[in-house]
């Protein structure tokens, strides 16, 4: 009689618990729900770069992919950029391709901006926001890591330092 | 081994039991100095205050305590509250960042409401706690209380004992010599006319109307759990979409949530106000006095669903499915979603013209428009000018280094650097033109960018919605409804009449409205000879009795 109590009670109070701990964990991932998952295949794209030139990211399998989301209105994004810039060049003939998403600004600021920067880089420009909205961009800057085999290995939003994208690129070559 | 306690009468109540669950009799000592018995709960064990081993059992009488469930009730509404006196995050400006808005609008209140998370109250980690606590006591509360009672009720004699009758309310004992024979037929007629259950056993008369009100709370409570159920489903991804679109007057975009399948074209945003002529002259007053009052809010949209399958980034192949004049509270509804229209933003910058003018001799060399959303880079005039687009901020601002930078991507405050070629100057001058501002940097030109005006265009704010749950929440809400009807408008009555030796005792109980239970009683023993029973509480001793 007071075992089985203890066993109702017990069951009872498990299914609570596990709903309530569903709840909170599914609120605090709610944000993250719709982000592209690490493991995971990075979402496809295609856009064209400042050349005309198109870049379809499952066109670079077999390579590392540095995918870094900007606005040139974006301060961090800006102070990132020659740390990029430097180490592409660094790591372009190692297998690491970068490419830099500009999110739906006009072709003069971006021109202007890359310019200004000597960016040596593709930088591609989406217009429509649906890239952003495939891989779930919040603010600004955005820094996705894909490795050779398309996948996801990590996700950072924030400026990055010299010795980060070093680091970021060390991880996806091939 | 915890003891079970039998009752005189033979009957075995669960330990804790103040009224026996069969005769009623007072099992506690203490109770039995008391002139009236406490009826709530039928004095049934509530078994998490008699049992406290494990930790599971402390967790549950936690749990199980109506004052910890009214205090969490009561924390849950103070925070509430709070949480309304500023705006939560999601409602300021998209572009304002959080962590310095709330101290420059409100200032040292504003700070700590942010600092204290007040400011996404709603989805915080200890406000979920609260709610969920709050299931977990109104589970557990009512798990707790219903059992016992139920048993209570089920196994109740017809002919109780003696201090049980003694110590209700309603209570009256009358010698049996003064009774006529027949008065029990007529008390048993009259109480079947009154709709009671009747009851009898050794001549005595148990009758019983409404017991099934006493459910009522618990039918109230399942309804609750189902509705914070129906609160938790919104978490899970695809049952609740709430997002705030905004849309160009002429854009086509992706509609959020929709995994890029629907796209909504903006035509045009539509802002009406009431005019004096035009309304019945009924309004005339009330418009001069209020100005300018709204009339509607409307944004002309086409809907577009794709048809290919594209790639992000890929321009997307669209089928229209329709045209919709989207107003507030005529939303635009296709599968599972609605889109309603919620704000706007009237005559957002979209064009700026100028014209290449001559200081002196204001000789004009040729006109300009500028798309401020995808600006060229050249502009280029007879006769030699042109006009070269050096720089462009969109939201300019000078930063802490006096250079120009642009705030946002929208042109709320566009800047340009023109560069003005002419056959005088080959290698043109340059001129910094912002919004009533013009400057030289490199001295005195004989060139200007005259301003000779804007277009502007609307932005319509749309609410993507969508949700699953709304069919749980009713459910759970009329559940909720049933239970508080079943509670409030239905009361369990009980008379109990009972021969014993040369006496008639009779008690009477309601779990509410005495009043009600009385005005039956004096019709019930109206004429039999039986004394009516007289309400033995006074003010002080009187106990509401309310069930949790």
């Amino acid at each position: 009689m007071k075992k089985r109590r203890l066993v109702m009670r017990t069951a009872i109070l498990v299914i609570l618990f596990a709903a309530v701990a569903y709840t909170l964990y599914a609120n605090f991932n709610k944000e993250n729900v719709h982000k592209v998952q690490i493991g995971k295949e990075a979402p496809d794209f295609v856009l064209v770069d400042m050349d005309g030139k198109e870049h379809q990211l499952s066109d670079y399998k077999g390579q590392g992919v540095f995918l870094n989301f900007w606005g040139t209105w974006c301060k961090p994004c800006e102070k990132e950029m020659p740390f990029i810039n430097n180490q592409y060049e660094q790591f372009k003939n190692q297998g690491v391709q970068t490419i830099a998403v500009n999110i739906s600004e006009s072709n003069l600021a971006v021109n202007k901006f890359i310019e200004r920067h000597g960016m040596t880089f593709p930088v591609v420009i989406d217009k429509n926001e649906d890239v952003k909205a495939a891989y779930g961009i919040g603010p600004l800057p955005a820094t996705f890591l894909i490795n050779p085999e398309g996948e996801v290995v990590k996700y950072h939003t924030g400026t990055l330092t010299e010795p980060m994208v070093k680091d970021f690129m060390t991880q996806i070559k091939p | 081994m915890m003891k079970q306690v039998k009752c005189e009468c033979g009957h075995v109540n669960p330990h804790g039991t103040v009224l026996c669950e069969s005769c009623g009799r007072v099992l506690v000592e203490e109770e039995k100095s008391k002139k009236l018995v406490d009826m709530r709960y039928e004095g049934s064990a509530r078994r998490s205050q008699t049992y406290n081993k494990t930790i599971i059992d402390k967790i549950w009488n936690f749990f199980s305590s109506v004052k910890v469930g009214v205090t969490l009730i009561i924390i849950t509404l103070a925070a509430s509250a709070i949480g309304t006196i500023f705006p939560q995050e999601m409602y300021i400006p998209p572009t304002e960042n959080a962590s310095v808005y709330y101290e420059d609008q409100y200032g040292f209140a504003g700070e700590v409401y942010y600092t204290l998370g007040f400011h996404n109250l709603y989805s915080s980690w200890w406000y979920l706690l609260l709610i969920a606590s709050i299931g977990v006591s109104l589970v557990i509360c009512s798990l707790d209380r219903v059992v016992p009672l139920y048993r209570a009720l089920k196994k109740q004699r017809v002919d109780r004992h003696e201090g049980f009758l003694r110590r209700q309310r309603l209570y009256s004992a009358t010698t049996l010599a003064s009774i006529e024979e027949d008065s029990f037929e007529k008390i048993k007629e009259k109480l079947k006319e009154k709709r009671y259950n009747i009851r009898e056993e050794n001549g005595s008369i148990l009758a019983e109307k409404n017991r099934f009100s006493r459910w009522g709370p618990y039918i109230n409570h399942i309804g609750l759990i189902i509705f914070l159920i129906g609160g938790m489903l919104r978490f899970v991804p695809g049952m609740y979409v709430d997002e705030l679109l905004w849309i160009r007057e002429g854009e086509t975009v992706v509609i959020p949530e929709t995994k890029g399948e629907y796209y909504l074209e903006n035509h045009e945003f539509i802002l009406e106000t009431y005019e004096k002529d035009k309304e019945s002259e009924a309004f005339t007053t009330a418009i001069e006095n209020n100005g300018t009052v709204a009339k509607n809010f409307q944004t002309n949209v086409s809907l577009y669903k794709e048809s290919g399958e594209t790639i992000a980034g890929q321009d997307p192949e669209l089928e229209k499915v329709e045209d919709y004049e989207l107003r507030v509270n005529e939303p635009l509804k296709f599968e599972q979603f609605a889109l309603y229209q919620q704000s706007y933003k009237l005559g957002e910058l979209s064009e700026m013209s100028f014209a290449l003018t001559n200081k002196e001799t204001n000789e004009e060399f040729g006109q300009m428009t500028i798309d401020l959303h995808n600006p060229q880079d050249e502009y280029t005039f007879e006769n030699g000018y042109s006009v070269e687009l050096m720089s462009y901020f969109p939201d300019f601002e000078f930063d802490e280094n006096s250079e120009p930078v642009t705030k946002s991507r929208v042109p709320n405050n566009p800047a340009f650097i023109f560069k003005m070629f002419s056959p005088e100057h080959p290698d043109g001058e340059v001129s910094f033109v912002a919004i009533q501002q013009t400057i030289e940097p490199y001295g005195d030109n004989d060139l200007k960018m005259a301003f000779k005006g804007v277009d502007t265009q609307n932005v319509s704010a749309l609410t993507v919605r969508k949700d699953l749950t709304l069919p749980i929440l009713a459910i759970g809400g009329l559940i909720f409804m049933i239970g508080v009807v079943q509670g409030a408008y239905w009361n369990h009555r009980r008379i109990w009449i009972r021969r014993l030796g040369d006496q008639v005792l009779v008690a009477g109980h309601t779990n509410k409205n005495w009043h009600g239970l009385k005005r039956e009683i004096t019709h019930v023993f109206d004429g039999s000879g039986i004394q009516e029973p007289i309400d033995q509480s006074d003010e002080t001793t009187n106990k509401k009795g309310k069930e949790e």
